[in-house]
């Protein structure tokens, strides 16, 4: 695995996400910093990690979004390119135009962090190739604007094409209002472009892969993407 | 020397928080009346917030030394060794007025304050805590400063990427004039790259970084140094405004910096932002600073020399650069967008000269402006001892279970999930022990060491009896890095009082810093930073004296650390500590008896050391499964937190003959552990303890989803939950307070 991760300035989760591309892959991810208008060559997985980038002034990812790296991650995903934004890169996804929708405040409108249970709604995805579908993985939050919200076509869409992949959920895996941590329409928590290449999502899998640490369940997710770039290669 | 610049009166002095003698010692000190912008200097510097001219002489009394301290109190944070190279560099600071008057931005830059001093000695902030405390929920401001300075301190710290992993939240209705924010950073760095305060060499270049300087928080310093009167919201001018997305990036392109070897000196701009920061980086380097006003970067037009000097903008530092390393800083710092600025030089003449529009604003001796600042003795009385509330003296006024009920939703004794799940605590992946527990654990790098911090005070004991209350405030911090298996090393402490020109609350602080300093040297846990917190009071009524100690301890292998969480059913409870069953102080006498009496438990230091060392080693064989100090609320409050944590229940012993089980239950003794062992250990167990001398007690085993106590009803575990998750989160919902 080839993974760029980007650097924009105010991300944060950079180093986290590193480490856990590293331990999950063996590999070292390049950092690119968000002036460079090329990625590494051969990059196979670029990701967009948390963060406030721009300190999320304007409004969340408004700015990354036209940042000059962001034209080369276009053009790679254009190219089928695997590409995954989690928290501030998702919010800098859909800015961007790579996915639809948009973040909005959580509804309590209070930033929370805390360990959710995601429901993984297909397995046959680079992106969830690690799970089973219907599997209930625990990891954290921490965001203030992660309630996902689209318009009633574009739902519809993201929903006839199965295109959302986690959803905020139960323990048991059902959807239940009192466990959609922010308020995301249909339970939202990560969804896929139509050329199924381009993930993003609001839970951190980084922060939960050591067994040291507390659950593992993120980890399912980075292993599904080795395995997948291994296979393509 | 000065244009345009008011003329000096005793009112614009008086204006300036300086006393008549103080003016009259800058007039023998330079010779002649000061110009404006150097009265605004002198305020600045000789205020208490800056100068400690009211405590100096009792902090002396604080130990700083010991094995591990590698910087004591006197620059911008603490250090210790913590062995393989490594340094943790940490303090505690107080933004008490500036968050009482705007709460969100108070908070956030207090965070913004303490992140900044740790960074600018070379360390990455790994972990933040925080200590606050508001007024009575009843208070109509209570849940407006709560809500604005939780979002704040989580505003901060979640954008610049810092853990925020543990502190404590408190109620009293003296803090409703008057609530308290006493932000906790710790940072990481290798000890053969501290960075430190004092300039050296002549002729160096001084450059500004960061953030542009503007007209906010000027007089900050000022307003921290004075009592609040009524319409102290109109002060609100004087906070300042945080950037934390600036101050990331001034976090990054420092350590770039300082990894490139450019730095001589670095001091960031905090209270009384430039003057302070260039007065004090040439008068610890025996140097004189000159400063070119015109130079500094500024967001606004038409700023005064005065403006300049003594603005609070926030996200700045100043830094004495190699002169050869000047071209490749300033690229570092262009690429994070930041402000570079090279604006005065050093100079062997010991003066500090500021010059503005090419004409000498301010010229003055540099070591007489912070040396020679005034030192007070003032006057203190100690306040009587409180009698000693005897058990018999305290009717039950209701049944254990009841009482446990109710106490467990109290405001000061529910759970703070509300506080703490806005605050990202996971971020650096590294957190081991997240909020809710003693200690948090913070893993250092890839590990297998780790951090035990903690931060913790009880006011309540140190207004009954300030000596007393200081030792329990080191002394629980101590326990709390203890009771996750962590070695305490050192601590900082954030010293919150009144006006200390009153000589009770002198008496407060002088008793409290005695006690801190005698459970310091007991218990080998130096002062390593700190800060002074007075003039807390509005209309003339003080907070409850509030020195909040900040504990590092050190774990060797993280996965080894203890948590309070029970883990299997049919294991012992065992009590370690004596139990008298002192209720003086206790929150049964308060919340539930409606007493906030009698004298507070006293603390043994000796026994202190014994039973936490005796914990300790338990921890670290790995014979106990959980551990818990006993601290407020006593000891039911502790199992129940220990059942809660866990889901487990637990089946309890009655109370010894000899102690009334009220007393023993809910009494608040000192150096007190729960521990639990796996069944059939608790012989063991209490054998090691007798040969080491250490009481200890067979309290009960785990099991079911119930606490029994012998002839009680069976109180549920699923409604000790709701009652300690509950009040926070309806309370600032509207609900009763």
């Amino acid at each position: 695995m080839k993974a760029a991760v980007l650097v924009f300035p105010g991300i944060n989760r950079e180093r986290d996400m590193a480490r856990t591309l590293k331990l999950i892959s063996g590999q070292e991810p390049a950092m690119v910093w968000h002036a460079e208008p090329q990625l590494p060559a051969g990059t196979d997985l670029v990701v967009i990690p948390g963060g406030f980038s721009y300190g999320d002034y304007l409004r969340c990812g408004a700015i990354a979004a036209r940042a000059p790296v962001m034209d080369a991650v276009r053009a790679h995903a254009a190219k089928g390119g695997l590409v995954l934004g989690v928290c501030n890169g998702f919010q800098i996804l859909c800015e961007s135009g790579l996915l639809p929708g948009v973040l909005m405040r959580n509804a309590a409108l209070k930033f929370i962090c805390k360990d959710v249970y995601l429901r993984v709604e297909r397995s046959d995805t680079p992106f969830t190739r690690g799970y089973n579908a219907g599997q209930v993985v625990r990891v954290p939050v921490a965001h203030g604007e992660g309630n996902y919200v689209a318009d009633e076509a574009t739902l519809a869409k993201l929903e006839g094409d199965g295109r959302v992949l986690y959803r905020y959920a139960a323990p048991d895996g059902s959807l239940d209002p009192a466990w959609n941590v922010n308020g995301a329409i249909n339970a939202i928590a990560g969804i896929l472009n139509d050329r199924g290449n381009v993930l993003g999502m609001m839970p951190h899998p980084e922060n939960h892969v050591e067994a040291a640490l507390g659950p593992t369940d993120g980890r399912g997710l980075f292993a599904g993407l080795v395995d997948h770039l291994k296979q393509a290669a | 020397m000065s244009r345009n610049e008011p003329r000096i009166t005793p009112e614009l002095v008086a204006e300036h928080g300086l006393k008549p003698d103080e003016y009259e010692r800058i007039l023998k000190l330079i010779g002649r009346e000061p110009s404006f912008t150097e009265l605004g200097i002198f305020s600045a510097m000789w205020n208490e917030h800056c100068s400690y001219k009211s405590s100096k002489v009792h902090l002396r009394g604080l130990p700083t030394t010991g094995a591990c301290v590698i910087q004591g109190p006197g620059e911008n944070a603490g250090v210790i060794d913590i062995g393989d190279g490594q340094a943790v560099v940490f303090k505690m600071e107080s933004h008490n007025h500036p968050s009482f008057i705007e709460p969100y931005q108070g908070a956030a830059t207090g965070v913004g304050g303490i992140l900044r001093d740790v960074f600018t000695m070379g360390a990455r902030p790994i972990a933040c805590l925080n200590a606050l405390s508001f007024g009575d929920p009843s208070h109509p401001k209570t849940r407006h400063l709560v809500s604005g300075v939780v979002a704040g301190v989580g505003g901060y710290g979640n954008s610049f990427g810092v853990p925020t992993v543990g502190g404590q939240v408190r109620f009293h209705t003296r803090y409703d004039g008057n609530n308290l924010v006493n932000a906790m950073a710790v940072g990481l760095a290798d000890t053969d790259k501290i960075f430190y305060a004092a300039a050296s060499g002549v002729g160096m270049p001084i450059v500004y970084l960061g953030s542009k300087t503007g007209r906010d928080g000027i007089h900050g310093a000022s307003m921290a140094s004075a009592e609040f009167g009524e319409g102290a919201e109109e002060k609100r001018p004087t906070v300042q405004v945080g950037d934390p997305f600036s101050e990331k990036l001034l976090l990054e392109a420092c350590l770039e910096i300082m990894a490139k070897d450019c730095v001589i000196a670095i001091q960031d701009m905090g209270a009384a932002g430039l003057t302070c920061s260039a007065v004090e980086m040439g008068a610890k380097g025996d140097l004189g600073v000159t400063l070119e006003l015109d130079k500094v970067p500024t967001r606004e037009t038409g700023m005064s020399a005065y403006e300049m000097m003594l603005s609070e903008s926030q996200e700045r530092m100043l830094m004495v650069l190699k002169p050869e390393k000047e071209k490749e800083a300033e690229a570092i710092f262009r690429k994070w967008g930041l402000d570079f600025a090279i604006v005065g030089e050093t100079t062997p003449t010991k003066r500090f000269i500021v010059k503005h529009g090419g004409i000498v604003m301010v010229d003055l001796p540099i070591k007489e402006l912070g040396d020679e600042a005034p030192v007070y003795k003032r006057p203190f009385v100690e306040m009587p001892k409180l009698p000693v509330i005897k058990v018999i003296d305290v009717r039950p006024p209701m049944r254990l279970p009841d009482a446990l009920e109710k106490l467990i939703g109290t405001p000061d004794l529910c759970s703070r999930r509300w506080v703490w799940e806005q605050y990202d605590h996971v971020i650096g992946g590294n957190t081991v022990q997240r909020p809710g527990g003693d200690s948090a654990v913070v893993r250092v790098l890839d590990g297998p060491k780790a951090l035990a911090l903690t931060a913790d005070v009880t006011p309540r004991y140190c207004e009954a009896d300030p000596f007393e209350g200081g030792k329990q405030a080191v002394a629980e911090a101590w326990r709390n890095i203890t009771a996750v298996g962590g070695k305490p090393l050192a601590l900082t402490d954030n010293l919150n009082f009144g006006n200390p020109e009153r000589p009770e609350i002198m008496g407060q602080f002088v008793g409290c810093v005695r006690g801190i300093a005698a459970a310091c040297k007991a218990l080998d846990f130096p002062v390593v930073s700190g800060n002074v917190s007075l003039y807390n009071e509005t209309q003339g009524r003080a907070i409850l004296p509030t020195p909040t100690i900040g504990g590092v301890g050190l774990i060797d292998d993280f996965t080894t650390a203890a948590t309070l969480a029970f883990k299997a059913e049919g294991e012992a409870i065992v009590l370690i500590g004596e139990t008298i069953g002192w209720l003086g102080q206790s929150l049964y006498l308060r919340d539930l008896c409606g007493r906030e009496e009698g004298a507070p438990p006293p603390v043994d230091l000796v026994e202190e050391r014994e039973n936490g060392d005796f914990v300790r080693a338990l921890i670290q064989d790995k014979l106990a499964t959980a551990a818990h100090d006993v601290s407020d609320g006593g000891l039911l409050v502790a199992v129940a937190e220990m059942a809660m944590a866990s889901g487990l229940g637990a089946t309890l012993e009655p109370a010894p003959a000899d102690t009334p089980p009220h007393a023993f239950w809910f009494g608040e003794d000192q150096a007190r552990y729960v521990v639990t062992v796996p069944a059939g250990h608790a012989e063991a167990l209490l054998a090691r303890a007798a040969e080491a001398g250490v009481p200890a007690s067979l309290l009960g085993t785990v099991g079911g989803t119930t606490i029994s106590l012998s002839g009680e009803r069976p109180i549920q575990l699923k409604v000790l939950n709701e009652r300690f998750e509950g009040w926070l989160p309806t309370y600032m919902a509207g609900g009763p307070p």
